[in-house]
Parts: C-alpha cells; structure tokens; sequence
C-alpha cells in the first residue's frame, strides 16, 4: 500500500514542477522517490501479508512483481532523460510514466476484479497518451490512436468476461472466485467469462492472435515509450494475467489451457516469423516482443509451482535485455537518422562498448547462455516439462531457433565494416551508466539466477 | 583443485589478453596456453591409474533446483585435455600478424580453450551445456569477423545448426534432471535416472542426445554445415574447430550417452554404426573428387570421425580405446594438415591442387613435415593414425565383420585422396604459383616440429595414453 502511496505523491510533485518550477531538479527528485518506493516495498516483504479492503494484497508475490517494475522503472527513466528534456511537456510525461506505474503495481497486487480493472485501465490510459506523445509525427498519433481504439475494445471483453465471473460467482473477491469455481465446475456461463478474460489479458500481453495492434505501436511510438510498453507494460500484464489465472481458474485448467496452448504456439511461430522478414530493428523488436510473450505464456500454460518464478524471471531479465537494446537503438537512430539494420554498421569499429552492451542483449534474447535470456528459457522449459508440456517445448525450441537469425543479424551489422558510418565513439554518460547496469546484470543474473528465484521461494 | 587451475589459466589469460597492446598480444596468449599445457602436463605425469573422477571439486552453484559446479577428471577427460592444451599453443602459434584486433582473436582462442576444457571436466549436466554452449561463442566471432568472404551466411548456417542439436539436448537433459531422485544434475544421478527409464523413452532422449553430439561430430547426414565451415573459417578457428571442438561430440558421446541410455544405445548403435560408415565411404568418395585443398581436409575428416563414431557405438574394449587414441591423433593430424594447406596458402594465394607442384624442390623441410603428418593421417604403421585406426576396426569387426569391412576402406580411400593431393601439389614440376615458394619459418617449424613428434611418439608408444583412459573404459563398459 506504502508504494502506491509513495508513487501517486511522485506523480503529483512531479506536476507541481512546472508551476513552481523547480524543473531542473526534477530528475533526481523522481530517482529518489522510486528509490524510496523501491524501499518501502521490500520492506513489506517481511511483513504478513494483510487484504487492504478487500481489495489488494501485499503477498509476496505482489511485493517482489512490484520491486522488479519499479527496477524497470527506475532504469527506465535513466534511459529516457534527454529524449523528454527536449520536449517542452517534460512533467507531464514523467507524471503520466509514474501514474502508469502506479496502474502497474495495483495489476500485480489486486484481490479483487474491480481493481484488476481499474490497474489495467490506470497504466493503459497514461500509455495511450504517452504512444501519441510525439505529437509532430503522424505514426507516433496513429500508433496512440491504435493502440487505445484497441485497447479499449480488448477492456470491454475483459469487463464482459468479469461480468459473467460475476454473474456465476456472485463476488469480484479473488478468494471467493476461487471456492465459487471449486464448487460450480461445469458452468458455461463461467467458461464463457475465463475465456473472455482470457482473450482480454492475451490482448495487454499481445498474445497471437491478439497481437494485430504490437509492431505498429511500437513502431510509431517514440523509442523510450516503446521500451516502457515493452518492459514495464508486459511485466505488469503477465504479472496480472498469472495471479488472476493461478488463484481463480488453476482448477479449470483443463478447460482453458488448450486454448492458451494454441495461443502460444501461434503467438511464438506469428512472431519470430514476421521478425525474421523485417528491416527495420525498431520493428523486428516490436515482433520479437510478441514472441517473447510466447515463451512467458508457457509458463501459465504450465501451471505448476515453479511458474510464478519462471515468469518473474523471465519478464524481468527481458525486460533489463529490452531496456538495453532499445537505448542503443535510440542512441542510433538518433545520430544515424535510420533504425534498419544497416545503421548499425560499424559500430564495433567506432564504440566497441556499445556494440559490446548490444551483443549481450541479443545473446540475451536469442537465449545463449550464460546470458539471464538462457536462464530464463532454460527455467520456462523446466517448468513445461515438469508439467507433461514437452510438445510445447519443443515448438518453442524450434521457434528459438529462428529467433537466433534475426538477433544474430543485428550483431553481424554491428562488427561489418562500413565506408563510412555515422556511429558516435562517445555517448552520453547516463546512458553508459544504465547500458553498463542493465548489461552486467544481464549476465550476473544468468550466472546467479538464484538472486531472483529465491524471492519467489 | 588442479582441474579448477586448469580451468582458470586460459580464462585469466583470454581476460588479461583483452588488455595487451596488439604488438604483444600473440605472445602473451601463446605464453598463456603454454602455461596452460605444462600445468597439463604435470597433471598427466601424476595421474593415478582408477577408473575414479579425480581432482573433484563441487560447489553448490544454484540451490533453488540443485545444480552443482562439479568438475573432475577421468582418464577419458584426462586425455582430452592433453589434446586441448597441446594444440592451442600450436594453434596460437600459428597464427599470422594481424592488423585487425590481435588481441580480441587471441583472447577469443584462448576463451574457447576454457570452454572446452570445462566441456571435458564438467560432472553436472547443466554445467556441461553451460560450456558446451559457451565454446561456440568464441568460434562464432572468430569466424564472423576474420573469416573468408562468404562468412556471414556460413556461420549462421553454422550457429544454429550446432544450436539445434543443443536446445534438444538441453530438453533432453532436462526431462532426466526431473526423473531423478533427489531433482539433481549430477552425472550419477543423472546416469541412474536414465538407466531407470523404458526402453521407449530411452529411445527418444537418445535421438535427442545424438541430435548434438551428432551435429558437433559431424555425422553423416548432419555434416552439411562443417566443409563450408571449415573452409571459410579463418585457419585457427577450424583449426580449434576440427582439431579439438568435433571432439566434444565425441567426448559427449562416451561421456554421457552410452553410460546413461543402456537401452536405447544397445537399440540404436547398429543405425548409427552404418551411418558413420556410409558417411566414412561417402566422405571419402568426395575428398577424392575435391580440387581445393581445405575442402578436401574437410571432407578427410569427416571420413575419420565416422570411423571413430563406428568404433565407440560398438561398445567394446577396442573400440572405445581406439576411438580415444583416435581422437588424439586426429586432433594432432588435421591440426597439422590444415597448417600445411594454411602455409601453402598464404605462399601461393591458391588452394586449387591442380595449380600447385613441385613444391618439393622449394621447401624440402616443409615437403618432409607435410609427408610425415600425412602419412600419420593414412594410417602407416609407426604412425598415430595406425593405432587408432587398427583398434577403432578391430572394435567394429567384432561387433560386424561387414561394417569393418566397409570401414576399412577408409584407410585405402584416405591413401587415394591424400597421396593425389600431395604428389599434385607437392612432388612434379614447379608452377608459377609454386616459383617461388620458400621453406618454413622459425616459427611454423616451432608449429610442425612438435606436431611431427607427437605423430611419430603415439605411433611407437601408445601405450603411455592407452593406459590413462583404461581404467574408465573398462569402468564405461561394466556398466555405471
């Protein structure tokens, strides 16, 4: 609860920054106050766990999803200082990230349905508005238009399935969902509410073949607002789709399972394929991030004991690897004007660190150890076997193996060597910083995943 | 403990290396693989005779699901690792000046020793893949940035090749991991896992596994990526990739499959036998067609590692031995014959037989080396090869007189191809590429000189490594 509190004041001081201008500072004020909402939160880890209201519960699961955003959000704004200092609305896109933030943690931590509404809408309204932020360019407004036209549709399924769970059960309480499920089984009209629900989160977790609306938001968006959406947005939606599937619906597996099992075949083979096929590494990112959500649907398909790990794990180290790739893209479309594979030329040869940083990322993502990536898939496998999916493993076996191409192709561009290349030998020195964080924790967290794993334990 | 210096030496050096201006970077990493190797040797000269893992040192890694840094060597190991560390100082060695960035290629050999070594040492499952899958990081980039022009689709093609084989292994690894007792990778109970299971099951993990180990060998059918590799690489990396990598999927083969899948091994090994013959045959076939020197060394070495294949999958005495002799002195030949084509190479500008001859009467030393090394590869009595080859299909006949029979056409075939290789390019009248070929340096005599030594000393004293390996052969073959 301390954190929601602690992140909603953020957002309103970072407000008031404009009126009492105090502007300059603001950066710092905010990395303070997630460092402080960072805190608060470990700290209830601790403690037992308590329902606020009957609408949220602190457990560890929430606790430890939270801690991991608010990581990825502190990182984050690391990234994206200098793009929002050029822009003259700096406050109100930092507020809108933090107020979104705050949608993220009450996703991970509700215990009621109404407040898995309100956090999804919470953090999609601010991202809606930060994908048109760009307002000069006519794909940043059409990628934010897109993407609430969508989402909006995908909330009303979501709300319809809730309405039906309600209609069955007789309660949004999570706990009472349970026991009402326990004891009625059979109902169609439950089914019909798991599968609306289904469809709903598959939507925020761009789940095939929900995904329609993906690489042409992330596309149009403006670079930082995609890294949020890829790692802050898909670490809550997952965060929200496992603990809503795993305490309500994990005894009607049999019934929703399958058709999540088809989602995620078609959801891996959908996005490594149309990734393989693009020249643009903005966009091949954007599918690689679908089918990433691939392999952490696995993991629900699953549903066993190691799961609520497999998914922390593998969301948050993907989302260190995103941040990673997605500021040197930034850093290159920047200065090259181009985000398609042949802008990264020569980069070995003019800044051997950040062709270094980008190789790891892409190991990373492409799963070769001992980068977190391998760890993490490796983790996601374990889980699937254990639970007799070997057949879905090896789907994602085979579509990894496509993906390998396409990250690979972004690390031959980097060490060809060019005429001529726009590539800058030096960067900013925040960017180093965060490139240098999210890289050696790329490859501690796969030498030690147990940093992670035990939170969850 | 002396397994983890082992392990430690090249790693501290391919980091240290990173740092060393580029006109020093050679030596520093040849001075690194030199101190690598006598550690080695001073291992092997102590090494008991047991069948036992020796030098073990286990260290709880990742508690949550029970996976152990465990590494410790047998006899089996132990000979790997003589190779290993023989040949990369030779490898690094042999490399020429460079203007682009000497020390990221020594530092990358000296990386891909370590995984290689941690490849041979390893007694977890998952810390095995950790290095198996870490030794083709290394040789990835030094294909892709020092390699010949077709590199970029060649490696691809390359990578995830070897990556297939290595994701089904993974599946597989896991899959016994979760059949074991106490939910362990320790090789113990990993073995008893897969002892435990049905023939069936068995039968699946094994394709797995070979899908693998297989792929790294390579094995007919699946050697289609390894001749544009080989040819395309720079020459150290298909020096590290024919002389010491290939011998991964060997050594993963006596290692892990035969000891863990009883069952599935007794089923299969007949397929897998002839497979490996009809690649030796297939192999060979082609090498005599080839006219550029490195694909026909290729194709040379996928003939001799399908022998070796066959030797191992008929799961006897002879066969074991002869294929751990074998991978020695193959390991030392190829390394030696890819030298040979390298040095003509670089004096010529040609790898095409049909252009080269009378290289004889320019380089009388390097005529003799090259000879020397061949005929070890041929399989003259007194030479490496012989050994090898002589118990490799003595192992085969007792398993099936008409496999051996097939299988031993490899040491005639092997003459064909060599034999026309050598006295086209190097006996006969000079060509004007050959005009003005001189004779070897000081340091590609530092290269042959113990290449040549080694060919010569495990023909007349086999017995010195034969003896290393015995112990855990015989421990192999009764049964874990």
């Amino acid at each position: 609860m301390n954190t929601l509190i602690v992140l909603s004041a953020l957002g309103i001081i970072t407000l008031f920054a404009e009126i009492f201008r105090f502007r300059k500072a603001l950066f710092p004020i905010i990395l303070i106050g997630l460092a402080g909402a960072f805190a608060v939160t470990a700290m209830e880890f601790t403690s037992n766990p308590q329902s606020i209201f009957g609408m949220m519960v602190f457990d560890k699961y929430a606790v430890t999803f939270s801690c991991a955003l608010i990581v990825i959000g502190f990182l984050w704004f690391m990234m994206a200082r200098n793009y929002f200092l050029q822009e003259t609305s700096v406050t109100d896109h930092f507020a809108l990230i933090l107020f979104s933030l705050v949608g993220a943690v009450v996703m991970v931590s509700y215990s009621n349905l109404t407040m898995l509404f309100l956090g999804i809408e919470i953090l999609s309204v601010s991202v809606y508005v930060l994908a048109a932020s760009d307002k000069a360019s006519v794909l940043s407004n059409e990628s934010g238009f897109k993407y609430f036209l969508m989402g909006s549709f995908a909330s009303g399924f979501l709300l319809f399935g809730i309405t039906l769970i309600y209609g069955v059960t007789g309660s949004f309480d999570l706990v009472q969902i349970q026991q009402q499920v326990l004891a009625h089984p059979h109902s169609g009209m439950l089914l019909v509410g798991v599968i609306l629900i289904l469809m709903g989160v598959a939507f925020k977790c761009s789940l095939a073949p929900f995904h329609f609306w993906a690489p042409d938001v992330y596309d149009g968006a403006p670079t930082t607002v995609t890294t949020y959406m890829a790692s802050v947005v898909k670490t809550a939606a997952f965060g929200a789709f496992f603990r809503l599937f795993s305490m309500c619906f994990s005894s009607l597996t049999h019934d929703w399972a399958p058709i999540l099992w088809w989602i995620v075949v078609l959801t891996l083979f959908i996005g490594n394929v149309s990734a393989l096929r693009q020249l643009s590494v903005k966009r091949m990112l954007a599918y690689s991030s679908i089918a990433h959500a691939g392999y952490i649907a696995i993991a629900i398909v699953s549903m066993t004991n190691t799961s609520a790990q497999a998914i922390l794990y593998y969301t948050l180290t993907y989302s260190i690897s995103t941040i990673t790739s997605f500021t040197v893209l930034y850093i290159v479309s920047r200065n090259t004007g181009r985000d398609d594979f042949g802008a990264f030329e020569g980069m070995a040869k003019n800044n051997p660190f950040l062709a270094f940083v980008m190789t790891v990322a892409m190991l990373s993502l492409a799963g070769i150890p001992p980068t977190a990536g391998f760890f993490g898939k490796y983790y996601i496998f374990l889980t699937a076997i254990n639970s007799h999916n070997s057949s879905l493993v090896i789907a994602a076996v085979l579509a990894a193996l496509i993906g390998v191409y396409y990250y690979f192709r972004v690390i031959i561009s980097m060490y060809f060597k060019p005429e001529k290349s726009d590539i800058p030998a030096s960067i900013g020195s925040l960017h180093q910083i965060v490139l240098f964080i999210t890289t050696m924790l790329t490859l501690l967290l796969g030498i030690f995943p147990d940093w992670i794993l035990n939170w969850l334990m | 403990m002396q397994t983890a210096v082992l392990l430690l030496i090249p790693f501290i050096a391919s980091l240290l290396g990173l740092f060393v201006p580029a006109q020093h970077a050679k030596k520093f990493a040849f001075v690194g693989s030199l101190v690598a190797f006598i550690v080695a040797v001073i291992v092997f000269m102590g090494f008991p005779t047991s069948a036992d893992y020796q030098y073990v040192l286990d260290y709880l890694w990742i508690p949550s699901i029970g996976i152990h840094f465990k590494i410790g060597m047998d006899g089996i190991s132990m000979l790997m690792i003589m190779l290993t560390t023989f040949l990369s100082p030779l490898i690094i060695l042999s490399a020429r000046d460079s203007e682009n960035r000497p020390a990221v290629f020594y530092s990358l050999i000296l990386f891909m020793e370590m995984a290689l070594i941690g490849v041979f040492v390893s007694l977890d499952g998952f810390l095995f893949y950790i290095f198996w899958e870490l030794a083709l990081i290394p040789i990835y980039f030094i294909c892709l940035l020092w390699g010949g022009a077709n590199r970029v689709s060649i490696t691809i093609k390359f990578f995830i090749y070897t990556l297939t084989g290595s994701l089904f292994m993974l599946v597989a690894l896991i899959f016994l991991y979760l059949h074991t007792a106490s939910h362990s990778f320790d090789i113990t109970s990993l073995y008893q896992a897969g002892k435990s299971l049905d023939a069936h099951t068995q039968g699946i993990l094994f394709l797995f596994f070979f899908l693998a180990f297989g792929i790294k060998m390579p094995v007919f059918p699946l050697h289609t990526w390894q001749p544009d590799t080989y040819t395309d690489a720079p020459t150290q990396g298909t020096m590290m990739l024919s002389g010491i990598m290939l011998k991964m999927g060997i050594y993963g083969v006596i290692r892990w499959l035969l000891p863990m899948l009883p069952d599935a091994v007794h089923q299969y090994s007949g397929y897998i036998m002839w497979l490996a013959i009809i690649g030796v045959i297939y192999a060979s076939i082609i090498a005599i067609t080839r006219t550029d020197l490195k694909r026909l060394l290729a194709y040379s070495s996928i003939a001799h590692v399908g022998l070796i294949a066959a030797g191992i999958f008929a799961f006897n005495a002879q066969g074991l031995q002869g294929g751990m002799i074998q991978m020695l002195s193959h390991g030392i030949n190829v390394v030696g014959l890819f030298f040979a084509a390298d040095i003509i190479q670089n004096r010529t500008k040609t790898r095409e037989i049909s252009q080269l001859g009378g290289i004889r009467t320019k380089a009388p030393f390097f005529a003799t080396a090259f000879m020397i090394i061949m005929l070890g590869a041929v399989a003259l009595p007194l030479t490496n090869g012989f050994v090898g080859e002589f118990l490799l299909i003595n192992g085969v006949f007792q398993y099936s007189p008409y496999m051996a029979a097939f299988g031993g056409l490899t040491i005639i075939l092997g003459a064909v191809y060599m034999f026309r290789a050598y006295q086209r390019s190097v006996l006969g009248e000079t060509s004007v590429a050959t005009d003005t070929f001189t004779d070897l340096t000081m340091t590609e005599k530092a290269v042959m000189i113990p290449l040549i030594i080694m060919v010569i000393w495990i023909g007349v004293f086999p017995n010195m490594f034969l003896k290393v390996s015995e112990p855990a052969i015989m421990k192999l073959l009764a049964g874990y």
